[in-house]
């Protein structure tokens, strides 16, 4: 007998789809994809490529999450990384970064991912070292983060022209979008990371039962510090995908509450919050979910204004299909008889 | 007779934590619950005041048969609990938590000079006199203790059970809480007290009810009792005494792995001196609380060394942090297994192979052939009950728990492990089983620190048995030095 269980996003899954027919059945050429240009055009595509700064952010909110921490400031990191490579382009009046020059594409995407590495060490070295709380600790970093990218553009929204760097963002490659590509790229670096080598079991050993992990000799520290400073690379290479898409650095309202959609995203694919379970696929999977509804509501023209209590109806329910108490009770309903424990 | 307990029995998944236990309180008598780990105490204590409901059995309350339904339902009928860890509020005044949750009301609310009153009378009772408006946290905790009985005896209250009161308490303040505990005795109030310090027993109880491995031992005057006796009691040895020690009792003087020279800490163990040999068995004897944990957790590197030093090899360190005695080849098994050992969301696969990973680098991971072959060895050498290796181990029961966490360690090859009770609640066979392979690994080379409350255990498999008593080292035994009887007297404080 084997006791492997079933994905816990399968539900997750089920409510995917069921977006995608809801959607096919109002308008016939959802499913359809098309080769025009030399790239794919169609619904689908769109709504991934929408979604990947969500899903770059719910991957390393997975890894954070597994540890049994959370990570709040992945807005503002966002904010930052863009500002630093507008500001590295543009060279704007007042900003702090106008001396510095930067011109190769590979120096700005490095410059802004240092920046972001420096804000993971913050948020890592203040949860493990000092011990404190990862929600007060991101907190922090949240709250200052958005006045430090303000800093970097002298409170202005930064427009510039690069057409190599605009291309991380609107650009296509292959035939498809290059957000997509570069998040491909860092699913399978973090997957093989983490499955690949022993970090994914280690961060969960962290997250299940911390003073159990640490008895074993496990550097629980250091394995938290590297969550931090992975989730915030991924949030610094959103950022430079959002910047690069909008061609501007608006520090007010880049990555705005997208902390939040990436943790409902990796809740909703089925990693448990307290820690100790963790699904890089389920997080991908609840990502593009969010990102489904969104775009159905929008293109459905039901005001935008809904979208969030939609959403919210989508997440509570998908929560009570996880929940093994919930299950029991409507099974215990329709007399299906006990789950089996 | 006030509260009665009769046949009662109580299991947890695979293991009999209450079996067939009987227990009389009455009026006026201080009566003292005695057993090492796992003999049911607590068990027993949270069937008589509603936590856990008995599977069988009989509670009668003044006569009465009960069955409290909550914590709080048996309050109300007049058995009120003061638990180890003081459940009150630092934050509020001693007034507000003495009438916490019954405070009287009026139109406006709370009555607060009522309160006070109130608060006052309780503490008036007790003979102690206190500021009721001084928030909880700023006084003492022996006075905190008080506390917490004033505010079980605001209620209408016959009897006051007390679980282990006097573990944070120094000498003065336990003597100032047996006086109201005398005091109260003389009101005609039953008093049920939980302890381990032997010498508190004898200095306050009428009568001792012994349990051990879930099942009632007797019950005594104390009076009539001789501490030796009470400590055979409690550890047991009838079965047992036949069979021969497992270890031979002297090895061939050889090199030291590790000594531990006058090592101290705060709150913890004080004067620990000792040498470890491979493929020696050092066995610590003493009862709950007497250091052993401590002692374990100090050369673990968990809790700081205040004076004093460890020497591995040539080095001598003063310092040691948890790091560094896995390098110098150290492993603990803990004795709380669920605060401490188990990562409930993995499966015993992940679980049993985390040690071997984590000395692997985390860069370097274990083939799943690796870890197969490794996990299948060790369930079929330890019997450990499990469908398959992928299940979550927090599904398995408390004794297959437990071999796994000894199998981590054991697969990690340690120069020396200690482990701290490793045969708790785990069925007879298996401690056998697992006997046997301290045995052979020692002799292989393996050296081990064994803690149990079960002396014939320390005594079948230790070349050499530390004596411990109220944290203190008192003394070592070696070679035919080794005796149950000697241990006991040394345990017990009984001069030879």
């Amino acid at each position: 007998m084997n006791s492997r269980q079933l994905p816990p996003y399968l539900w997750t899954i089920a409510l995917l789809l069921a977006v995608f027919i809801f959607n096919a059945a109002f308008s016939p050429g959802f499913f359809t994809i098309e080769w025009r240009d030399g790239r794919l055009f169609g619904s689908l595509v769109d709504i991934v490529n929408r979604a990947v700064p969500v899903l770059l952010l719910s991957l390393g909110m997975t890894l954070v999450i597994a540890t049994k921490g959370v990570d709040l400031s992945v807005g503002a990191v966002m904010a930052i990384c863009g500002a630093v490579a507008a500001c590295l382009i543009a060279h704007p009046q007042g900003s702090l970064l106008k001396d510095f020059q930067v011109e190769s594409l590979a120096g700005i995407i490095a410059a802004a991912l240092l920046v972001a590495v420096v804000c993971g060490l913050f948020n890592g070295l203040l949860v493990a070292k000092i011990k404190v709380q990862p929600i007060v600790a991101t907190l922090l970093l949240m709250v200052t983060g958005r006045g430090i990218a303000q800093l970097l553009t002298n409170g202005q929204i930064v427009v510039f022209e690069h057409p190599e760097f605009q291309a991380l963002g609107s650009g296509s490659w292959f035939g498809l979008p290059s957000p997509i590509w570069i998040f491909m790229l860092s699913f399978v670096l973090i997957g093989l990371l983490v499955h690949g080598t022993a970090f994914g079991k280690l961060a969960a050993a962290t997250g299940s039962n911390e003073t159990a992990a640490r008895y074993a000799g496990v550097k629980v520290d250091s394995i938290k510090v590297w969550v931090y400073v992975i989730c915030a690379v991924c949030a610094g290479i959103a950022g430079l995908i959002g910047a690069a898409d909008i061609k501007a650095a608006d520090s007010n309202n880049a990555g705005l509450y997208l902390e939040l959609d990436a943790i409902l995203a990796v809740a909703v694919g089925g990693t448990a919050m307290a820690g100790g379970k963790f699904t890089l696929v389920g997080s991908v999977i609840g990502a593009i979910l969010m990102q489904a509804l969104t775009t159905t509501i929008l293109t459905r023209g039901v005001g935008a204004e809904t979208t969030s209590i939609l959403k919210a109806v989508v997440v509570v329910a998908v929560c009570l299909l996880q929940s093994p108490a919930f299950r029991e009770s409507y099974r215990r309903i329709l007399g299906l008889g006990r789950a089996q424990a | 007779m006030i509260l009665e307990a009769i046949g009662l029995r109580m299991g947890f998944t695979g293991v009999k934590a209450l079996d067939g236990v009987n227990f009389h309180l009455r009026r006026g008598e201080i009566h003292a619950l005695m057993g090492e780990n796992g003999a049911g105490k607590s068990t027993l204590i949270k069937c008589l005041t509603g936590v856990y409901q008995p599977d069988s059995g009989q509670l009668l309350l003044a006569g009465e048969p009960y069955r409290p339904s909550s914590p709080q339902h048996a309050t109300e009928l007049g058995i009120s609990t003061v638990y180890q860890e003081i459940n009150l509020a630092p934050n509020l005044s001693v007034a507000e938590n003495i009438c916490l949750g019954r405070e009287p009301r009026g139109p406006f609310g709370i009555r607060w000079k009522e309160v006070r009153q109130r608060a006052k009378a309780a503490l008036a009772r007790l003979q102690i006199e206190l500021d009721v408006n001084a928030p909880l946290g700023s006084i003492s905790v022996a006075h905190q203790q008080l506390v917490a009985i004033a505010r079980a005896l605001d209620v209408s209250c016959q009897a006051l059970i007390l679980d282990e009161p006097t573990s944070s308490l120094d000498r003065n303040e336990v003597d100032q809480l047996f006086e109201v505990l005398r005091r109260l005795k003389s009101e005609g109030m039953g008093i049920l007290f939980v302890t381990h310090f032997l010498d508190q027993v004898y200095a306050i109880s009428d009568r001792i009810t012994v349990l051990r491995n879930g099942r009632l031992v007797g019950e005594f005057v104390t009076s009539e009792l001789p501490k030796l006796d009470l400590v055979s009691h409690m550890i047991g040895r009838s079965a047992s005494e036949l069979e021969a020690p497992l270890a031979p009792r002297s090895l061939s003087a050889g090199s030291t792995f590790m000594s531990v020279e006058k090592m101290s800490g705060s709150r913890s163990t004080q004067d620990v001196s000792f040498e470890v040999s491979p493929g020696e068995v050092v066995g610590l004897a003493g009862l709950l609380g007497s250091g052993r944990t401590e002692t374990l957790r100090m050369i673990y590197g968990i809790d700081p060394i205040q004076s004093g030093s460890i020497q591995f090899g040539n080095r001598r360190r003063s310092k040691l942090n948890l790091q560094t005695a896995i390098k110098e080849g150290l492993g603990l098994c803990p004795e709380d297994r669920k605060s401490e050992g188990i990562l409930p969301d993995l499966s015993v696969r992940e679980n049993l192979m985390l040690v071997v990973q984590n000395r692997r680098g985390w860069w370097r991971r274990l083939s799943r052939k690796e870890q197969q072959e490794t996990v299948s060895n060790f369930i079929n050498r330890l019997q450990i009950a499990t469908p398959d290796a992928d299940r979550p181990i927090q599904f398995l029961s408390g004794g297959n728990q437990q071999k796994v966490l000894l199998a981590r360690w054991l697969a990690a090859n340690p120069k020396l492990l200690l482990l701290d009770e490793p045969t708790r609640g785990i069925d007879v066979g298996a401690k056998f089983e697992i006997s046997n392979l301290i045995e052979s690994l020692r002799q292989g080379g393996m050296s081990f620190l064994f803690v149990s409350s079960e002396l014939e255990e320390v005594f079948r498999s230790s070349n050499k048995v530390l004596v411990l008593r109220d944290r203190r080292m008192v003394g070592e035994l070696t070679g035919d030095e080794i005796d149950q009887n000697r241990i006991m007297g040394m345990i017990a404080g009984n001069p030879e």
